[in-house]
C-alpha cells in the first residue's frame, strides 16, 4: 500500500513537467550541420511549444538497434545516413512514415521519401583544395591521382566508400557507370589497384571535420571532403575551392526508432523541419541541400551556388548507391582493411 | 547466540566446546563471505557475465535456423554445387510467408548478406515479393524470373551453412579462416585476408610501445626513487597530472604539436636539424608518440615503488667490493627492479592492445588496432557476431600473455 502511495507521488511529480511543456530528443551528428539545424529548426520548433533537446552521435547504428531490443528508447528523432535508412528499416528498428503528415509528396526529391524516413538535406562528398596553397586548379578526378602536375599529399576518408568510385573515375571511368563496373569483380580489382597508385600520398581521415583542417594547415593539397565542411571554412574567412563533378551526393534522413517515446510530436518535428521556409533557413545557414523542392525558390543565387543540388553543381555528379553498399559494404570494408595491410 | 555459548562453557563438556567451536569458526566464515558478497555479485555482474555473453554472441547464430528451417531441412543432402531442386524453392517461400514480422525477414537479410554479399537485396526483394503460390515448379521458376540470382549455389551454400543454431564460422573468420561449401576448413582468399595482419599489428604497436614506455621511465622512476621523498612527492604530481586529463584531449593536444606546421617540426627546422617537416602524424609515429606518453604514468608507478623498497646500501657495497659503478648498477640493481620492470610492462602492453581512439584519431588505414574493428563491426556493420569473435581473440590473446607472464615471472602481479 505504502509503496503505491510512493510510486503514485513520483509519478505525479514526474507527469507535471512533461504536462506543462512537452519535450523531444533530437539525436544529429554535431558540428557545423547542428548549428544550422538548430537555428533552422530546433529554435523555432520550440516557439511553437514543445522543447527539443538536442543529442549528439557519431551515426552509430548500433545505439538504436540496443535501444530498440531493449525497449529502453530514449531518442525520439535520430539523423541517419541513407545507407542505414533502409537497412534499419528492413531490421524493424524504425516507426513507418505517414507521409500525409509530413507533406504532398511532390513537393519533395523522390529520394527524400522513403517507408521510414524523410530526407533532412542533400550533402554531396566532393574534391576540395586551398586556393591559398595549390596555384594549379585540378579539372578532373585523374588530377587527384596525378602527383607531379599538383604535388602534395591527398586526405581521403578512412574506408572504401566514395574512395573505390572516386578512384574508377581517375581511371577513366564515367561517373553514372561507376557502379556498374564496380559491381564487377574485375571493377571491384580495378578500383583497388588505382587507389594502391596512390597509397603513399593518401592521408586518411576520420572525422568530418578533419579534412577541412588539414587543406587549411596545407597538411594536403587536395582532400576529398563533405561540402558543407568547405563552406563553413570559408564562413571563417577561408578560400577554400571545390571541384564539383564526379562528387557523390546523398541524403540525411530523420527517422523515427520503433517505440519512441513521443511519436506524435515528433512526426511533428519532421513536418515543421520538412517545410519550405524552415529548410531555406537551413540552406542559408550551411551549404546543404534542401529536400522540399519548394524551398529553392527563396533562396537567393549566392546560396544556390554552394549547394549540391544547384543544377550546374549536380549536372556530373551522381548519387550514392544505397542498394550498392547494403549489399557490398561489409565485404569491400574487410577488403579494404587488407588492402591497407599490404 | 552468547548465551548458548556461555552455557556450553559452564556445562564443561568438550565435545559441546568443540562444536561451539566449529559453530563460531562457521560464522565467522560465513561473515567473511557476506562481506566479500557485494565484491562477487559485482564482479559476476560486471565482468563475468558481459564476458560469457560475448562468448556466447560469438558463436550463436539464431537468425537462419530459426527464420528457415522447411529451407534448412530440404537442403540437408544437397550436393552445395548445382542449384537446389524445386522442393527448396517452395520450402524457401512457405519459410518466408511464416515470418512473423518483417524485422525477422531483416536479421535474415544481414544474417546471410555478411555471409554472401548480395543476399541482403535479394531477400527482402524475395520478401516483399510475397505471396507466391503454386507448385514447387512454378514458385522455382517465378523466384528464378524475380532475381536470376536464385540460381548461382552461393546463396544457397550460405542458407545451407547457416542451418544450425551454432556456428564456428565468426571465430573462424577472425583468424582469416572459414568453412568452404563441403564443410572443410579453409584459408580465405587473400583479398579478405586481413584479421591476422590485424592482430600481429596490435602486438607489434603494443610492443613498440612497451618498449619505449620502459626506456622512459625507468630513468625517471629511478631519479624519483632516489629523491628526498618531498621533492620526490611534488614530482610525482608531475606524473600523475597528465593522467588525469581525458585522453581526448591530450590526443588533441598532439595534433597541434605534431603537425607539420607544429611545434616539434618548426623546432627541429629552427635548430637545422631537418630541412623540411616530418610526417608524425596520421601514421605509426604519431599513434607510437601519443600513446607512450599516455601509458608512461602505467609503466613509471609500480616502477617507482618497487624501488623504493631496494636498499641504496647494496650498490654502495657492491662499489666498495669493487665493481665498476656501471656494473654495480646493472647486476646488483636493476634485478632488484624485475618484479616492477615486469608489472609495468604488463600493465601496459595489455591496455596497449585494447587502445582504440588515439589510433583512430592520429593513424592511418595501415595503423588501426583490432578495438577500431570491433567498433567498426558493432556501430557500423552492425553485426554484433563478427565483433564478439574479435573481441574474443584480444581475450584470449590478453590471457595467454598473463599466463606466460606468470610462468616467467613466477611472481604474483604486484602493482604499486
Amino acid at each position: 500500500m505504502k509503496k503505491n502511495i510512493i510510486a503514485l507521488a513520483m509519478a505525479s511529480c514526474l507527469a507535471v513537467p512533461a504536462f506543462a511543456q512537452q519535450q523531444i530528443t533530437v539525436v544529429n551528428f554535431g558540428g557545423a550541420n547542428a548549428n544550422a539545424q538548430k537555428k533552422a529548426y530546433y529554435e523555432p520548433f520550440e516557439k511553437a511549444g514543445t522543447k527539443v533537446v538536442a543529442v549528439e552521435y557519431n551515426g552509430e547504428q548500433a545505439k538504436i538497434k540496443a535501444m530498440v531490443e531493449t525497449k529502453k528508447v530514449t531518442w525520439d528523432v535520430v539523423e541517419v545516413e541513407a545507407p542505414d535508412v533502409q537497412r534499419g528499416c528492413d531490421e524493424g528498428l524504425f516507426e513507418k512514415i505517414d507521409f500525409s503528415k509530413i507533406g504532398p509528396k511532390a513537393d519533395f526529391l523522390p529520394a527524400a521519401v522513403k517507408e521510414c524516413g524523410v530526407g533532412v538535406f542533400v550533402w554531396s562528398t566532393v574534391m576540395a583544395w586551398n586556393a591559398e596553397k595549390v596555384k594549379t586548379a585540378p579539372t578532373s578526378w585523374a588530377d587527384f591521382w596525378d602527383v607531379k602536375k599538383i604535388p602534395g599529399k591527398r586526405g581521403m576518408r578512412k574506408g572504401a566508400r566514395y574512395n573505390l568510385e572516386f578512384a574508377l573515375m581517375a581511371d577513366g571511368v564515367k561517373p553514372a557507370d561507376v557502379y556498374k563496373v564496380l559491381a564487377t569483380k574485375d571493377g571491384a580489382d580495378r578500383a583497388f589497384r588505382k587507389l594502391t597508385e596512390l597509397k603513399p600520398s593518401i592521408q586518411w581521415w576520420e572525422a568530418g571535420a578533419q579534412p577541412a583542417q588539414f587543406l587549411v594547415a596545407g597538411d594536403v593539397a587536395l582532400s576529398t571532403v563533405y561540402n558543407g565542411r568547405i563552406d563553413a571554412a570559408n564562413r571563417e574567412g577561408r578560400n577554400l575551392k571545390i571541384y564539383w563533378p564526379g562528387g557523390i551526393y546523398d541524403l540525411d534522413y530523420w527517422v523515427i526508432p520503433k517505440g519512441a517515446p513521443n511519436k506524435d510530436a515528433s512526426m511533428k518535428f519532421i513536418a515543421f523541419a520538412s517545410q519550405p521556409a524552415t529548410q531555406a533557413v537551413y540552406a542559408q545557414n550551411i551549404a546543404y541541400g534542401p529536400v522540399n523542392n519548394q524551398a529553392l525558390s527563396k533562396l537567393d543565387k549566392k546560396v544556390l551556388d554552394d549547394l549540391p543540388t544547384s543544377p550546374a553543381n549536380a549536372k556530373e555528379a551522381i548519387q550514392m548507391n544505397v542498394g550498392f553498399w547494403a549489399d557490398q559494404g561489409e565485404a569491400l570494408e574487410k577488403r579494404f582493411a587488407a588492402w591497407a595491410t599490404q | 547466540m552468547s548465551i548458548t555459548s556461555q552455557g556450553a562453557l559452564r556445562g564443561n563438556d568438550a565435545a559441546t566446546l568443540r562444536q561451539a567451536l566449529s559453530r563460531a569458526d562457521a560464522r565467522r566464515k560465513w561473515r567473511a563471505f557476506a562481506l566479500t558478497l557485494p565484491l562477487l555479485v559485482f564482479l559476476l555482474l560486471t565482468l563475468l557475465v558481459p564476458i560469457a555473453a560475448l562468448l556466447q554472441r560469438a558463436i550463436e547464430n539464431p537468425e537462419v535456423a530459426a527464420a528457415l528451417p522447411r529451407t534448412g531441412k530440404s537442403l540437408k543432402d544437397w550436393n552445395a554445387q548445382t542449384p537446389p531442386g524445386p522442393a527448396s524453392y517452395a520450402a524457401l517461400v512457405e519459410d518466408l510467408g511464416h515470418l512473423s514480422d518483417s524485422s525477422d525477414a531483416g536479421a535474415l537479410a544481414r544474417r546471410l548478406n555478411s555471409e554472401a554479399p548480395g543476399a541482403r537485396s535479394l531477400v527482402m526483394s524475395t520478401y516483399r515479393a510475397l505471396p507466391l503460390t503454386g507448385s514447387p515448379e512454378e514458385i522455382q521458376a517465378r523466384l528464378l524470373q524475380l532475381d536470376p540470382r536464385w540460381a548461382e549455389p552461393l546463396f544457397w551454400q550460405a542458407i545451407a551453412k547457416n542451418s544450425s543454431r551454432w556456428t564456428p564460422d565468426y571465430l573462424l573468420a577472425s583468424v582469416d579462416l572459414r568453412r568452404d561449401s563441403k564443410g572443410e576448413v579453409e584459408r580465405m582468399p587473400p583479398d579478405q585476408r586481413a584479421f591476422g595482419a590485424i592482430l600481429l599489428r596490435t602486438f607489434q604497436i603494443s610492443f613498440l610501445v612497451t618498449v619505449f614506455c620502459l626506456a622512459l621511465g625507468y630513468p625517471l622512476a629511478w631519479w624519483l626513487a632516489s629523491l628526498p621523498a618531498r621533492k620526490a612527492n611534488l614530482l610525482m604530481i608531475l606524473v600523475l597530472v597528465p593522467f588525469w586529463t581525458s585522453i581526448l584531449v591530450r590526443v588533441a593536444a598532439w595534433i597541434v604539436l605534431l603537425q607539420s606546421e607544429g611545434l616539434v617540426n618548426r623546432g627541429l627546422m629552427g635548430i637545422g636539424l631537418i630541412d623540411s617537416p616530418l610526417a608524425l602524424l596520421f601514421n605509426r609515429a604519431g599513434v607510437v608518440i601519443a600513446m607512450v606518453h599516455i601509458l608512461l604514468p602505467f609503466m613509471i608507478l609500480p616502477l617507482y615503488s618497487v624501488m623504493k623498497n631496494v636498499p641504496a646500501t647494496y650498490v654502495r657495497a657492491a662499489v666498495s667490493l669493487g665493481s665498476a659503478p656501471l656494473s654495480a648498477f646493472f647486476r646488483v640493481y636493476v634485478p632488484q627492479t624485475y618484479p616492477g620492470i615486469s608489472a609495468g610492462a604488463l600493465l601496459v602492453f595489455i591496455l596497449s592492445i585494447g587502445y582504440y581512439v588515439t589510433p583512430a584519431l592520429l593513424g592511418g588505414a595501415d595503423d588501426q588496432m583490432l578495438s577500431y574493428y570491433i567498433a567498426r563491426y558493432t556501430n557500423v556493420e552492425v553485426n554484433w557476431g563478427m565483433a564478439c569473435a574479435l573481441g574474443a581473440v584480444l581475450l584470449t590473446a590478453t590471457m595467454v600473455l598473463y599466463s606466460v607472464y606468470r610462468r616467467i615471472g613466477k611472481a604474483e602481479l604486484s602493482i604499486g
